[in-house]
């Protein structure tokens, strides 16, 4: 049409004509449709890391809105019904909303750079997956806004949110928001286990894949078999509540114990899906600072396998006081502990590659250190909690609480805010500031110890969670006073961290291509990589590709340069094996993902719904998957 | 970064058959992780039957014929789906559209006992778990009916038109199938749930 | 056993104290909680120990190459040797934590065989819960002396106490602190929970289990008492309510079997026989009205027959019109009712 021979190779013309085809190739659309329909990883990836924050931001304030209504005994804050949606929006939004996207999100913008591919795979579905968590993360807080926010808690038990104890729409809205996150999820476990299985750079064989890859392969997998007990149950609980089944009544047949079988069958892994990958940046970001290779690859790989396995056989350490039969709790118990096994190999694996390196002290690596002090402590009080005498003293109190925090925000945010600051400048292209960081990692370091470690105390000494108010002669006053105020001091960390990463966005330091000096391979392109990530694709030679070829970078040649091209890869030794083309921008999956969306919400009120409302979807995904005759579907 | 050319791609194909192809994983990893919901479901009912004073519990066994009707169906199905996955495999453009007109008709005959199947239940949703988990079941493995059904209409429309003579095409096609036999096979654990004998 | 003393007394500075009602984990105040105490203390110094070690391994990491200066360009220069020898040392240290492990969880399934070995004949008390206030009924060889009462459970000092606990709408959780672990009252299931008070006095519990909006206002008290005092009091329980002493207890009777009172309530010996809330018989001897919310005095059960839904938003009892006169009567009815 232009005059270009119609197969282009880059091998035919010069560099800069390959980067101006490739970008014309690959590049997004302008304007508002062109964002719409946009599937480039990276931007997609953009916005769900963006988005997952904004719910870290407001699930923080209702952590704030809680510890003022519990800073003093008999607290007017909020009311009893306003403070059961406050916490249940909390839970619900940390865990649905920020912690597991957040993962995900990091995931779908780091892991093609990573393993040296042009895009995700199934770039299309990565699109409809983030239009399905918008979705879903719009309807619970809209809900939320009308004061028809869930207060059920997290885990949702039964009979409290049955037909019965919980009428209205307020569970079925919680239940709904599930089936959202979890099929965005899902979509993104499958896209990661594709592209890590078929899209590595040629050479990069199973040793040689980054770790962050490898945590996120496994917990795609956790995702995979977790997920759907979650989709089980939260099906299940919506139609015993609109069409009348009784899976949960015990007056028909059913079973009262067996949605929390079901919830924490997925909930278990849950944690791990949110702890391994952050397992996964630590073993990524360390070698930059300090300044070798991490130590134990096979072993931290083996134990991430490990963790993957065993999350599956502790969900009854979640219900210690259930009453079930004590020799099978001891099992649990045993199972439980056992985890402390590979999560140790982790840490000693980490601290072996500290003792010989020569450590550079920059904020993401203060994170790491922020995350050794305080994961640990919270992997200990788990070993404690997963006594199940113990457990009877402790569960469903404050210790519990405190537990959790100090894995989810040291064993997962930590870990989280040092990889912000420190792929941030892959990002945006900029530095955040080091002067600030060392005050956002100091302030919600001490500020985050200071709030939750006397949560320990309190639970000791007989303070129940998820209670709205306690009693003036209840000698719990003091602490939670202190653990509010020292609450302000974290969220301060938090806002400074928050006016740091948008500040610098436009003022920061031009970062170059590697600024830390990395040896994986995203740091071998621009920062920010244009739209086809590299130029040309890499050849891996070894498990740190920058730091074994200091000055030149090894790539491959004979893509075309007028079609979405990728280069496919066998599983295990990454040989080449063709050049796959990868979809160009479309509007389907955001239609889909809209039909979808309707679907799913109107099917909270009315069972025909999905009747309905599964023609649209059907139309959506028709239109999504034909064929427009593009270079794309040539074969 | 400098950049040193040290491999030539060009060679290879534009798009890769069988293991090469990354929709055949993705249909592998999706056949994984609905099979772990089928396998959720399948607990679920074992669970609820192990509480069970009584299996069936609360109504009289399921009429048999529209099971077996089904299961028959399905099974011969089989037949037809090997070739028409075989025939993709050496892109044979004319048998694959005479076989994906017959996976259609064999996709949708099933779906029309499974209409009776469900009456033949003899229990409904709401009169207890029992009714409420081999609704569930046949439900869930009805749902897949219908979307795979579908998926070979819109692929057997496709091979009729200018989209069709295509390798990507041929490979949908082989995938469709392979997805094919996983409903099928994910149809026998629960038609021994379901009609399975009462001391199983 | 000194190890024991040990424990006890590091973690007595975090005990609440020797207040009325304590509900501290720490606190203990028979066997099971004792020995619960005991097992907290023992991993609480074992998972310490290890994290400052942990800790302390890491800090040494840190400072050790401070100074070093090497080329910054050299970061794969590893000596094969050094990097053998130190998966030795990551490999004792795994096996260490094995170890442990293990011996965590030896000694928590000793502590779990303890807890269920109970000596003597247990008094066996039904406890149910409702959204949100308990249900306790004292059981006895012969029907007829069973006795239903409400937010307080009395037992005897030195025999075992067994609870049978179910649930009449949602999920709750028995949590008696101070004498034993929780136990959750499920929907359709039968749960039992034994322990033992040592010595008289009140223990405060709570419902652990989110259970609705009072979830937080669903307290309960257990009071040990010697074992006479305790039968005493059991003998005046199986009586029915007092006979009113003057006109206002009069009127306020009639009131509460007259109004909407007894469709809810029962009070032994006049007409109101309901079952919806607690059995009013002998209120006023319990030390609490409304789950732990308020102390038994006139003064609250009036506040709270006005306005039940002031004084615990979201509760089942609806707030029933009364005069002035009703309100008055009624409550120092209530009041005489111990
Ligand atoms: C990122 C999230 C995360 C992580 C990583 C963990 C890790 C662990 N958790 Fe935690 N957990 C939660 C998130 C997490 N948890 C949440 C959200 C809940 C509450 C849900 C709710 O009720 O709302 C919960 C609740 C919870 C319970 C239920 C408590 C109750 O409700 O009563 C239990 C019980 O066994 C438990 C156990 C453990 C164990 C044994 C680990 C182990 O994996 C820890 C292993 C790590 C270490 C042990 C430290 C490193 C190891 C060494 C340095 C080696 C040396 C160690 C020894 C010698 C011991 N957790
Ligand atoms: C990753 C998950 C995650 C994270 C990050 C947090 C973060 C916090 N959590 Fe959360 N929490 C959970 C997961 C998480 N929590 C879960 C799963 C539950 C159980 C729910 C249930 O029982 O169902 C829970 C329960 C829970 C409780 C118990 C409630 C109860 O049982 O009654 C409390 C109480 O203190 C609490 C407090 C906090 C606080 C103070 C923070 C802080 O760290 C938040 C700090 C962050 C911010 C504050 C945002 C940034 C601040 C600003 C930008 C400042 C600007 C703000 C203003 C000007 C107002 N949480
Ligand atoms: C619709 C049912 C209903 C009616 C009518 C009702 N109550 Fe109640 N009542 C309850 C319930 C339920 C509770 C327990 C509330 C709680 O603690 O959550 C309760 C608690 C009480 C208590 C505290 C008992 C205790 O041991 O904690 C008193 C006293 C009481 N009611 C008196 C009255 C009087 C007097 C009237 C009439 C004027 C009345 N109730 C009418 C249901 C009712
Ligand atoms: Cu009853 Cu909480
Ligand atoms: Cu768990």
């Amino acid at each position: 049409m232009t005059g270009i021979p119609h197969d282009l190779r880059d091998t035919e013309v010069d560099r800069d004509t390959v980067e101006r085809r490739l970008a014309e190739t690959w590049r997004t659309r302008r304007g508002f449709w062109g964002a719409i329909a946009t599937v480039d990883h990276k931007i997609i990836g953009r916005r769900y890391i963006v988005t997952a924050f904004v719910f870290l931001l407001l699930g923080g304030v209702l952590g704030l809105l809680m510890r003022w209504q519990l800073a003093t005994p008999e607290g007017r804050a909020l009311g009893p019904d306003l403070y059961n949606q406050v916490f249940t929006m909390h839970g619900a939004n940390m865990m649905f909303l920020f912690a597991v996207p957040v993962m995900e999100a990091m995931a779908v913008y780091l892991v093609p750079l990573m393993v040296g591919t042009r895009n995700i795979a199934f770039p299309r579905l990565n699109a409809f997956s983030y239009w399905i968590y918008l979705a879903g993360g719009l309807l619970l807080w809209v809900a939320f806004a009308l004061d028809m926010g869930p207060d059920i808690g997290w885990f949702g038990y039964v009979p409290l949110s049955g037909p019965q104890y919980a009428p209205g729409k307020r569970a079925d809205i919680w239940a709904q928001m599930i089936t959202f996150t979890e099929i965005a999820a899902l979509a993104v476990a499958v896209e990661i286990v594709v592209t890590v299985f078929k899209q590595r750079a040629p050479g990069m064989t199973l040793d040689r894949i980054p770790l962050f890859v490898w945590a996120m392969l496994v917990t795609s997998f956790i995702v995979m078999l977790a997920m759907p007990a979650i989709m089980v149950g939260s099906t299940s609980l919506i139609l015993d509540r609109l069409v009348g089944t009784h899976f949960f009544n015990p007056a028909e047949g059913g079973d009262v114990l067996l949605w929390q079988h079901l919830f924490w069958f997925f909930g278990h892994p849950e944690v791990y899906i949110i702890f391994l990958p952050a397992t996964g940046m630590i073993s990524s970001m360390l070698p930059a600072f300090v300044r070798r290779p991490v130590f134990g690859y096979l072993a931290l790989v083996l134990s991430m396998v490990t963790i993957g396995i065993l999350s599956f056989g502790l969900w009854v350490h979640h219900m210690f006081t259930t009453g079930l039969p004590r020799l099978g709790e001891s099992f649990f118990t045993a199972s439980s502990m056992a985890i402390a096994v590979p999560a140790g190999v982790q840490i000693f694996c980490w601290i072996a590659t500290l003792w010989d390196g020569r450590p550079v002290f920059r904020t993401p690596f203060l994170f790491i250190l922020a995350f050794f002090f305080t994961f640990v402590l919270g992997g200990m009080t788990g070993v404690m909690v997963a006594s199940v005498p113990l457990d009877t003293q402790v569960h469903d109190t404050y210790f519990v609480v405190a537990h959790f925090h100090y894995v989810l925000i040291g064993g997962a945010v930590f870990p989280l805010l040092g990889a912000v600051y420190y792929w941030y400048p892959k990002i945006v292209g900029r530095m955040m500031s080091e002067r600030l960081g060392r005050w956002v990692a100091g302030l919600i370091f001490v500020g985050f110890n200071l709030a939750f470690f006397p949560m320990h105390i309190l639970g000791l000494q007989g303070m129940p969670r998820r209670v709205y108010t306690y009693q003036a002669d209840l000698p719990w006053g003091p602490l939670n006073m202190f653990v509010s105020l020292s609450s302000l001091m974290l969220a301060a960390g938090f806002l400074l961290f928050f006016i740091d990463a948008v500040r610098s966005a436009r003022s920061g330091p031009p970062a170059g291509d590697n600024p830390w000096d990395s040896p994986s391979l995203e740091w071998a392109t621009t920062s920010p990589p244009p739209p086809y990530n590299f130029a040309r694709i890499p050849v891996v030679t070894g498990p740190s590709p920058l730091w074994e070829n200091r000055d030149e970078l090894p790539v491959a040649s004979g893509l075309r340069l007028d079609r979405r091209e990728i280069v496919i890869t066998s599983v295990a030794d990454a040989v080449p094996e063709a050049r796959e083309s990868s979809p160009r921008d479309s509007l389907w999956p955001f239609w889909a993902a809209l039909t979808t969306s309707v679907l799913l919400i109107g099917s909270i009120f009315s069972p025909w719904a999905v009747v309905w409302g599964s023609i649209p979807v059907a139309i959506a995904l028709i239109g999504w998957f034909w064929p427009k005759g593009t270079p794309e579907d040539e074969a | 970064m400098r950049e040193r050319v040290c491999a030539d791609l060009s060679g290879l194909p534009l798009h890769g058959k069988g293991t090469a192809s990354p929709t055949f994983w993705g249909t592998l990893v999706f056949m994984l992780l609905e099979g772990s919901g089928f396998a959720l479901m399948i607990a679920v009912y074992l669970y609820l039957r192990s509480l069970a004073p009584a299996w069936p519990f609360g109504a009289p066994p399921p009429d048999l014929w529209p099971g077996i009707l089904v299961t028959v169906l399905l099974l011969a199905s089989l037949v037809p789906n090997y070739c028409v996955k075989r025939w993709a495999g050496h892109e044979d453009l004319r048998k694959v559209r005479i076989g994906l007109v017959i996976m259609s008709v064999l996709g949708i005959a099933p779906l029309i006992v499974r209409g009776f199947e469900f009456a033949a239940l003899n229990v409904s949703w709401d009169s207890n778990a029992y009714g409420s988990v081999i609704w569930m079941l046949l439900a869930l493995h009805t749902t897949h009916l219908i979307t795979d059904v579908g998926d070979t209409l819109v692929l057997c429309a496709l091979m009729f038109t200018r989209h069709g003579p295509n390798r990507r095409r041929f490979g949908d096609v082989e995938d469709n199938a392979m997805y094919w036999v996983f409903v099928v096979l994910t149809w026998l654990p629960i038609y021994v749930c379901l009609y399975g004998p009462s001391w199983l | 056993m000194r190890l024991r003393h040990l424990i006890v007394s590091v973690l007595l500075p975090l005990a609440a104290g020797g207040c009325a009602g304590s509900q501290s984990a720490l606190d203990p105040q028979g066997p099971n909680a004792a020995s619960l105490a005991w097992l907290i203390g023992a991993f609480t110094i074992v998972c310490g120990i290890v994290w400052l070690l942990v800790m302390i391994v890491v800090g040494v990491a840190l400072l050790r190459r401070r100074g070093a200066a090497e080329p910054a360009d050299t970061p794969l220069a590893e000596d094969p040797g050094r990097e053998r020898r130190k998966g030795a040392v990551v490999l004792a240290a795994v096996l260490a934590t094995v170890v442990i492990v293990t011996g965590l969880t030896v000694i928590s399934y000793l502590a779990t065989h303890s807890l269920t070995a109970a000596s003597g004949e247990p008094l066996v008390v039904r406890l149910r819960g409702y959204q949100w206030w308990w249900e306790v009924t004292y059981t006895s060889p012969s029907p007829d002396r069973f006795v239903t009462s409400a937010n307080e459970i009395r037992v005897p000092v030195g025999r075992p106490v067994r609870l049978e606990l179910s649930a009449a709408d949602v999920i709750h959780s028995f949590w008696v602190p101070s004498l034993a672990g929780k136990q959750d009252l499920i929907p359709g299931r039968d749960n039992q929970l034994t322990f033992t008070a040592e010595r008289p006095g009140i223990y405060r519990a709570q419902c652990a289990e989110f259970c609705g909006v009072q979830h937080a206002r669903m307290a309960l008290v257990v009071v040990a008492l010697p074992p006479d005092e305790f039968a005493a009091w059991l003998d005046g329980q199986l009586r029915d309510a007092a006979t009113p002493a003057n006109e206002e207890e009069a009127a306020g009777r009639e009131v509460a079997s007259g109004k909407a009172c007894a469709a809810c309530h029962t009070i032994r010996g006049t007409p109101a026989a309901g079952t919806l809330g607690p059995d009013l018989t002998h209120v006023a001897s319990r030390q609490t009205i409304a789950a732990g919310t308020l102390p038994t005095t006139r003064g609250s059960l009036a506040a709270w027959i006005a306005d039940p839904q002031g004084v615990k938003p979201g509760n089942k009892m609806p707030m029933v019109p009364l005069s002035a006169d009703e309100l008055r009567a009624v409550s120092a009815y209530m009041a005489s009712l111990k």
